[in-house]
């Protein structure tokens, strides 16, 4: 507002500059595809996988299957005709998230009474009722196996935990959290380099890292026959899931 | 050094006491091992009985969670737990604290006694 003083012009004072906030463009690059639509390298007709597909889509508009990685704890509630009240439900960390097409399957793992579960679900299976996310967080591997040889302390969860709320609907938080293991035997050589795993503390001593890494094979990153580009075939799956979504 | 966990349950594993018994919870240098499982094979999964050896005494016992992965949607469990029972089908011991699967609940008429005295199903 200009309000003249002493008769002189007001001094010029130019507006303020325009917050351009693109969403829409942000939105778009963060498009989730769950990894259980992307065919793997073969030489089946695509039309199985086609079939497949629809059969999925039609599971997702009835059912809400939640966008997850490994390393979310989800709460699952099954219908089982053997349980009181004719449900069950179990809460855990996904430790990992195998299989393709309806047959997709993710294991959650807990520590109740000091006793470790895992369960491997179906992620189409008509037994399942409700799945919801009650902690968003992806960890530094996709492959969490590692857990079963760790501390329980950190694959205990709260049975009764609530929803943990999110702040921004936009990225999703990595945790890097380096896991204490218990002392060796492990079920699997962890440190070996074929793992690839980051999301430990090896308190192993100098010797025994280096001796691990004799079992590298560092010509498997350049192998061209083992590259499988999946960007175009992602595209045509993300076409239509969005169009028989939008039915 | 020791083999690791058997991943099943067959003769001479040694397996978990998971009741509050005495026989199963006092302490004694040998643990208890498996010498026969009640099945047309020898492999013992959840809802078998094998015939235990604690401290020097043979008992009946029934399978609640073992290592090896079963079918999907059903639980894993991290050590091979059991529960000493008598020949009738009768537990010895009064709790159970350690989760239990649901799918035991089928055969109601056989271990109706032992879920009773469960506490926690998975």
């Amino acid at each position: 507002c200009r309000v003249s003083s002493d008769g002189k012009p007001p001094k010029f004072q130019p507006p303020p500059k325009p917050v351009i906030i693109d969403r829409k463009t942000q939105k778009e690059e963060r498009r989730f595809l769950s990894p259980e639509f992307i065919p793997p390298r073969g030489r089946t007709d695509p039309l199985k996988y086609y079939i497949e597909r629809k059969d999925m889509i039609q599971r997702r508009k009835v059912f809400n299957i939640p966008e997850f990685y490994v390393g979310h704890v989800l709460a699952v509630t099954t219908a089982d005709p053997y349980a009181s009240d004719k449900s069950n439900r179990f809460v855990g960390i996904c430790i990992q998230r195998g299989g393709k097409g309806l047959g997709a399957t993710f294991v959650l793992r807990n520590v109740i009474e000091d006793q470790g579960v895992e369960i491997c679900y179906e992620l189409y299976s008509p037994r399942i009722r409700a799945i919801e996310v009650l902690k968003l967080e992806k960890r530094l591997d996709e492959n969490l196996m590692y857990l079963r040889d760790a501390l329980p302390e950190y694959s205990t969860f709260d049975v009764n935990m609530k929803r943990v709320p999110r702040k921004d609907d936009e990225e999703i938080p990595v945790n890097k959290v380096q896991v204490r293991m218990k002392p060796k035997p492990w079920s699997k050589r962890w440190e070996r380099p074929k793992y690839n795993i980051k999301g430990i503390k090896f308190e192993l001593p100098e010797h025994k890292m280096k001796a691990a890494q004799k079992w590298s094979q560092p010509w498997l990153e350049f192998d061209m026959l083992r590259e499988y580009d999946t960007s175009k075939i992602e595209e045509k799956i993300r076409k239509e899931l969005s169009e028989e979504l939008e039915k | 050094s020791i083999t690791g966990a058997h991943r099943a349950i067959q003769k001479l594993t040694r397996v978990r006491v998971v009741d509050n018994s005495t026989v199963g919870n006092t302490p004694y240098h040998r643990p208890p091992k498996c010498i026969h499982v009640y099945n047309k094979t020898g492999v013992g999964k959840v809802g078998d009985k094998i015939l235990l050896a604690i401290k020097g005494e043979k008992k009946k016992a029934l399978i609640v969670g073992h290592k090896m992965p079963g079918p999907t949607m059903t639980p894993r469990f991290d050590s091979n737990n059991v529960v000493l029972i008598e020949d009738n089908g009768n537990p010895i011991g009064t709790r159970i604290k350690t989760p239990i699967p649901c799918t035991l609940r089928r055969r109601e008429g056989e271990f109706s006694k032992v879920l009773a005295i469960a506490r926690n199903f998975v």
